[in-house]
């Protein structure tokens, strides 16, 4: 056990921060309250800048153009990537979990094909997994692709899809033969998003926003050879990208809660409760501490999580416990946020009383939907239980 | 950066579970905790054998020089198999403060019979106050000589000489000195016994300033965090072991979501525990700038994740649960206790606050 970084790591982390200290753009607070959809060219360019010097997806191997980084150093990216207050990338799903799972289950062809321009986000990704029958329970989905000779013809609906209105591709979890259980009729499939047939209609969510879509496909042609992995082998295909999602994923997260806590605790030095600030109340000193030590935790759970899975190189299921952490955790510091701030916690960013632009307000609602996204974490539980503890499946 | 555990690491901890369960199974905790001290004399000469009474100390006083992490890989352990008995007391609480705050001479004299097996220790602390902050005890000594009731003291019974913290510095008391009165405290940890230790012109040996004790208090709570990890780790074996066994309506009742739920949270908060000791034992030994962060993380966690750990682990149990026979009560009598030593969750996000919001320094940068 030796925390320090080592001799590589320390090389890795000042190669990058001398990178990030003369190419982080310097008008980025300018943008970064923006609409998604007014910024997204910025952050475009952003991931092209980093990718031109090999940095946009560090963990993926070399001979497809990351840096075959250890987890170690993809901590150490996320962490100098948050502090150097660098925009986030406009490819994070390509990124962080189509592109793994392309590199692990495609074709020399489709590798070919795919990965140089998810790199340099000229094609933007996005995911159809889940349906409006189908959230929790993936593998009981109903969007069928029919095989006709050198194509399948997909008719069907999908749900909850992240960046929806940029994405040119597609990863689509489809059915593909209905006559055997459930898991086992189920293949991935690459599909373009300017097929005819493709509709996506932006889904209004309780913030507000619309961060996700909702993806119609009638009579969707997709080229056989856009299958990912084997035919009917969906299940694991798609497994291994929530795996992603649910572990390594997860590490940047550490980031932005940190530096969430630490307005919050900022916030509490000079907000006024009763006549004095909030830092200055014993009940909200306890609250404010207990957060700060959870968050902390959240990144040492990360670590070891790191260290366990370096020698596999794919998240395990012990990746549920970071996932049910973080939301959880961030909910909790939402919810202290709205306590120490009173009535002003619900005052939305634009009212001209709002604390901290109506980040808190936002906050406080967006974060239902953590314990929700990425697998719920009644999911996350029956994964434990069941992969994680050894106790017969409750489903 | 790795925050697994090396080789020899990952030895040393195989080596104390196969030991403990060896030497301390669950009808050996049983007898222990039926005598009124705890303490077994043959199974502490085995773990001198060992080399776990010397295991932080420095070779020349006759210790084995290993660092804070592997203390902690040892308490986890003994921790597991609930062992009863002087070894947090005298090495992890004991020993840590003779090492930050003793002259050499003093830590030859006290340390080499600790690491030999001759003498078992303990620290006295509290007063009737029940406060952890040095600043709240009124000891004092006056001519060489100590007089006044320190409360809460573990293994006092069994230990051969009491360390007691003083406002004017911290004092070794042999046990068999003039004016020591030495009761029981009827507690709920049947495993790790309390005492009072009443102490009246009681000739003292001053071993050095209570301004070391901060560290070594740190030391201490880190080890004992590790133990109630080991604690934990135990419940939610047997939990689970139970809830794949155990059955009602035709299934085990692991099958159902409502009890596998919470063996999920046990698990979770069993390893977040696991993360913050081992870290803070890391901190510590690296003198880094956040280690007493760290501890106070780990502390404030472990307090009320072993509650909570228990209360799951005995609900899952229904009425087996709740009987003597079982084992689940005697783990959560000793989390207990662990909960309130050395500062319960409250103390320590005090702490953390004192030190992360009032110093406005919110940032603890591990790497």
């Amino acid at each position: 056990m030796d925390l320090n970084l080592n001799a590589e790591e320390k090389q890795f982390r000042d190669e990058l921060r001398a990178w990030l200290d003369t190419n982080v753009p310097k008008d980025w607070a300018e943008w970064r309250e923006k609409p998604l959809e007014e910024v997204f060219p910025y952050l475009r360019a952003w991931q092209r800048k980093l990718h031109g010097d090999r940095w946009a997806a560090v963990s993926w191997p070399k001979e497809y153009g990351g840096r075959s980084a250890t987890l170690m150093q993809q901590a150490i990216f996320w962490e100098e990537m948050a502090r150097a207050e660098a925009p986030s990338m406009a490819n994070a799903l390509g990124l962080g979990l189509i592109g793994p799972t392309i590199i692990a289950f495609g074709t020399e062809a489709q590798k070919k094909r795919f990965i140089p321009k998810i790199l340099s986000a000229e094609e933007i990704w996005c995911q159809g997994f889940s349906e409006p029958n189908a959230g929790s329970d993936l593998a009981g989905l109903q969007t069928e692709a029919r095989l006709d000779r050198d194509h399948y013809t997909v008719n069907g609906q999908k749900v909850w899809t992240s960046f929806g209105t940029f994405g040119n591709w597609c990863e689509l979890v489809v059915r593909t033969d209905a006559n055997v259980p459930k898991h086992k009729g189920l293949t991935v499939l690459l599909v373009d998003m300017k097929s005819p047939g493709v509709d996506v209609r932006p889904l209004r969510q309780m913030t507000g926003e619309s961060e996700f879509c909702e993806l119609f496909f009638r009579d969707v042609r997709v080229p056989v050879e856009n299958v990912l992995g084997e035919v009917n082998d969906g299940w694991n295909v798609a497994v291994s990208t929530l795996m992603y999602e649910r572990g390594s994923y997860g590490a940047r997260l550490h980031l932005l809660f940190k530096r969430n806590i630490d307005r919050l605790i900022a916030l509490s030095r000079t907000f006024q409760r009763d006549g004095h600030s909030a830092a200055r109340d014993p009940l909200m000193r306890q609250k404010l501490a207990q957060c700060f030590a959870e968050v902390e935790i959240m990144r040492l759970n990360q670590l070891r999580a790191f260290s366990r899975i370096s020698s596999t190189g794919v998240p395990g299921p012990e990746g549920s416990i970071l996932k049910i952490f973080w939301s959880e955790l961030n909910q909790r510091v939402q919810q202290i946020a709205q306590e120490m701030l009173g009535p002003y916690g619900q005052l939305a960013g634009g009212d001209r009383h709002a604390v901290d632009n109506g980040i808190w307000s936002y906050g406080y609602l967006r974060t239902r939907g953590n314990t929700i996204e990425a697998g719920t974490s009644e999911v996350q539980r029956n994964i434990i239980g069941h992969f994680v503890l050894g106790l017969p499946r409750s489903y | 950066m790795e925050f697994g555990l090396s080789e020899s690491q990952k030895f040393l901890k195989d080596n104390a579970r196969k030991f403990f369960a060896g030497e301390c199974p669950m009808a050996k905790v049983r007898g222990m905790l039926e005598t009124d001290t705890a303490y077994d004399a043959a199974l502490w000469a085995k773990m001198v054998e060992q080399g776990y009474t010397g295991i932080i100390f420095p070779e020349e006083y006759g210790g084995v020089g290993l660092g804070t992490v592997e203390l902690i890989l040892l308490m986890e352990e003994a921790g597991r198999a609930l062992l009863p008995g002087p070894l947090f007391s005298t090495v992890a609480l004991a020993g840590s403060v003779v090492n930050a705050v003793a002259t050499p001479e003093q830590q030859k004299k006290y340390l080499a019979p600790i690491c030999g097996g001759e003498a078992r220790s303990t620290v006295a602390i509290l007063e009737a106050g029940a406060s952890w902050n040095s600043a709240d005890v009124h000891f004092a000594s006056a001519n060489g000589k100590l007089t006044g009731e320190k409360l809460f003291v573990p293994d006092a019974v069994v230990a051969d000489f009491i360390l007691v913290v003083a406002r004017d510095g911290v004092f070794a008391v042999d046990a068999k000195a003039p004016g020591i009165i030495v009761q029981r405290m009827e507690a709920m940890d049947l495993t790790r016994k309390l005492y009072s230790v009443r102490l009246n012109e009681t000739p003292a040996e001053r071993i050095g300033d209570t301004a070391g004790l901060g560290r070594a208090f740190d030391v201490a709570a880190a080890a004992l965090v590790a133990e109630m990890v080991g604690g934990m780790q135990r419940t939610l074996d047997i939990t689970v072991e139970y809830a794949k066994t155990r059955k009602q309506f035709g299934k085990p009742i692991g099958m159902f979501q409502a009890v596998q739920h919470q063996c999920a949270d046990m698990y979770l908060e069993t390893e977040s525990a696991r993360s913050a000791a081992y870290y803070a034992a890391w901190a510590l030994e690296e003198d880094a700038p956040d280690a007493g962060v760290a501890v106070s993380i780990a502390k404030m966690y472990a307090s009320d994740a072993a509650r909570a750990v228990g209360n799951r682990g005995i609900q899952i149990h229904g009425g087996m649960g709740f009987t003597w026979e079982n084992d689940l009560h005697l783990y959560y009598r000793r989390a207990k206790a662990s909960e309130t030593t050395l500062g319960d969750s409250t103390f320590h996000r005090e702490r953390i606050a004192r030190l992360v919001i009032d110093a406005g320094a919110a940032s603890v940068e591990g790497a």
